[in-house]
């Protein structure tokens, strides 16, 4: 009886299985092939040490590294005060949420494109500034280093904020109000209450903002300049695969992004665990 | 703890819009003495209770504690700084913190050293019952062992008031009665002044010295749970407390001596004498008095239990139908109805220990010291004429003298 439960239980995963062979573990398993084989097919780990020899390659980690962690900490720091204060919900805050929405829903390419025109040297932004006497000549914000953080910053802002919104709104305002009558300040309570109990939600937040940093393509090529400081390193793998025609070397890097992804996430998953559990050495201040 | 002989709440109104949530509330609250808000919901107990914490401003009055202003709505000491402990409906645990970490949560706050509040929580703990489960989180506990964590992170704190909101109301019927009885002991055990809040009038009765009735945000009646329960100031309290047989009528004749009142009224047919132990100066008698001379409508108020069922004839006799029997255990609550045949019939709802089945006739007879006569106030007139139950034969029995 139970045993044919089960069987049956099983026959109903069976989609969500092949689903997830198919799409997922296939095409990274293929990938992780390229990548340890020449195009000959032969077993090498040629591809890695190559990687790691040729200097313009290598240095792309650090240039990814130095856009995505950057912009990451500065969505998620940013998105952590703003869901606090609007927890209790604000007035506007439909359209608030609605123009945050908005570049989401557009797509990277159109949202760079704005950027390219609005922000450009002669955009109506760089004549606001000179207009204001903020600058003399117009500043740079597109086809360099901040034109691509920028551009991350509004993709990556809102998912920040409406993620950690649902998390501070979840939180009992009745938690906030026992940490008062128990003596706590406003910041303690922020500190000792609202903040351990967020630490979840701004780990996710972290890590999902990392990977799509991390990964940028189209706003590198579109707002940055491709060819040298804003050279990602999904760019670099690009051009091995549909310049250089060599997919072994680009599955090779690709791998190298899994890794340094999934490094970073466990360090953040880390960081949560010890933070939730550690809460208490925090609370003995 | 600092020392403390009362706290007084001068003329507090708190306006929510154009609406007062509570209005014109003025009380003193005595050292080491527990006083219930009874009311029904959205009457104002809750927000009362918060205005006095100081989590919610209010609009106008004052709060001391002896002489020191805490709250003049314009300056307030915060609610972290009043000393004050409070338990929610909800227990509000942190939930990412141990029990043992919950309860030490504002003693650290108050930097006591180490070893002081290991000391502390171990005995709060054992206060309540929960030895060995300081490492637990609060998501492994039942309803019941929260609420006592809540209790336990207050007094290990010795606040200067506790304020209890609703505690009791998300547990069920067994626990919730053991946890009074708990709350109970705790308070003649510890003396903290504690307010509490509640809809249910049995907890009322059970812990408080003093019980303040409220209605609209506006407070009906202060008074010990006997005065509250035997002697309820108006219609309100009345049936908050129990009383049913909410009849409309007017006052015959009416006799005053100088202990009580005695009046005849007449209720669809059926004379009825009632002696009201209303002393001189009570504004019950003064009101009856008024609506006597004016023959304005006036409301009865019988309990349900006061009825004597079976002893007919007798003192205000009335033959009834019963229309709805429902059985309780150790006696039966019956909806029955009287009245002249053809003419409306009034609703009386009665108890009855002998088994009663629904269509019989069942005679009734009412004590007249068990009566109760207020005026009506005019928001009553409507209030009261609803709630019938569905009478025999299609017809509706109403709360009404034609």
């Amino acid at each position: 009886m139970r045993g044919s439960a089960r069987s049956g239980a099983f026959i109903l995963l069976i989609p969500a299985i092949v689903f997830i062979v198919l799409l997922f573990v296939y095409p990274f398993a293929y990938g992780l092939y390229l990548s340890l084989t020449t195009a000959d097919g032969a077993f090498s780990l040629g591809n890695y040490i190559r990687f790691f020899t040729d200097g313009r390659d290598l240095r792309t980690i650090w240039t990814t590294l130095s856009i995505a962690v950057p912009i990451t900490f500065i969505n998620v720091g940013l998105a952590v005060p703003f869901a606090y204060y609007m927890r209790r919900g604000v007035r506007g805050e439909r359209i608030i949420t609605f123009f945050l929405i908005v570049p989401i829903t557009l797509g990277t390419v159109l949202v760079s494109e704005g950027m390219l025109s609005y922000m450009g040297p002669n955009g109506w932004l760089n004549q606001l500034l000179i207009a204001l006497h903020l600058a003399k000549d117009p500043v740079r914000f597109t086809h360099n280093y901040l034109g691509v953080v920028i551009s991350l910053g509004l993709q990556g802002f809102p998912y920040a904020f409406l993620m950690l919104l649902g998390y501070v709104s979840g939180i009992s305002p009745d938690l906030e109000k026992a940490s008062q009558m128990l003596g706590a300040s406003r910041i303690q309570t922020f500190w000792k209450v609202l903040f351990p109990l967020m630490v979840p939600g701004i780990a996710i937040s972290f890590c999902l903002n990392f990977v799509m940093a991390f990964s940028v393509f189209p706003s590198a090529v579109l707002l940055g300049q491709p060819s040298g400081p804003t050279r990602v390193i999904a760019i670099a793998s690009y051009q091995w695969a549909f310049e250089k025609f060599n997919f072994n070397a680009a599955s090779a890097i690709s791998m190298i992004m899994a890794a340094i992804e999934l490094l970073v996430i466990s360090i953040v998953l880390v960081w949560r665990s010890r933070m939730y559990r550690g809460v208490s050495v925090v609370g003995k201040g | 703890m600092k020392e403390f002989e009362r706290i007084t709440v001068k003329r507090m109104t708190k306006r929510f819009g154009d609406r007062d949530a509570v209005h014109d509330f003025s009380l003193e609250f005595f050292r080491g003495e527990f006083v219930t808000f009874l009311g029904p919901s959205g009457c104002g107990k809750s927000t009362a209770l918060n205005c006095i914490t100081g989590l919610i401003p209010i609009t106008s009055g004052e709060i001391f504690i002896d002489d020191e202003c805490i709250d003049d709505s314009r300056n307030k000491v915060p609610p972290e700084k009043r000393e004050f402990g409070m338990v929610f409906q909800n227990y509000a645990l942190f939930p990412h913190l141990t029990v043992y970490e919950n309860v030490a949560f504002g003693l650290k706050l108050r930097r006591f050293p180490r070893a002081e509040v290991e000391r502390k929580v171990g005995e709060a703990l054992k206060l309540v019952h929960l030895e060995g489960y300081a490492a637990k989180y609060p998501t492994q506990m039942s309803g019941g062992e929260q609420q006592r964590v809540a209790i336990a992170r207050c007094i290990v704190l010795e606040p200067r008031l506790l304020l209890l909101d609703e505690p009791l109301s998300n547990l069920d019927a067994k626990l919730r009665v053991e946890l009074r009885y708990e709350l109970k002991a705790l308070h003649e055990r510890l003396k903290v002044t504690t307010i509490y809040v509640t809809h249910d009038q049995t907890e009322a009765l059970a812990l408080s010295d003093r019980i303040v009735v409220l209605k609209s945000g506006r407070i009906q009646q202060v008074g010990s749970p006997v005065d509250i329960f035997s002697n309820p100031a108006n219609l309100f309290v009345a049936d908050f407390v129990g009383y049913k047989n909410a009849w409309r009528t007017t006052i015959d004749s009416l006799n005053e001596t100088p202990e009580g009142l005695s009046a005849r009224i007449r209720v669809q047919g059926s004379a009825i004498e009632a002696r009201l132990p209303y002393p001189e100066g009570d504004p019950r008698r003064l009101g009856l008095v008024e609506a006597f001379k004016a023959g304005s409508p006036v409301r009865t108020a019988i309990r349900p239990e006061d009825i004597d069922v079976g002893s007919f004839p007798g003192m205000n006799a009335l033959r009834c139908i019963a229309d709805l029997v429902e059985y309780q255990g150790h006696a039966s609550q019956v909806s029955a109805s009287f009245g002249d045949s053809g003419g409306e019939r009034v609703r009386v709802d009665l108890r009855a220990t002998a088994p009663i089945r629904e269509g019989e006739t069942v005679e009734a007879a009412i004590d007249p010291g068990k009566i109760l006569l207020f005026p009506e106030a005019p928001d009553e007139a409507a209030a009261n004429d609803a709630g019938a139950a569905p009478g025999r034969k299609g017809r509706k029995p109403k709360g009404r003298v034609s």
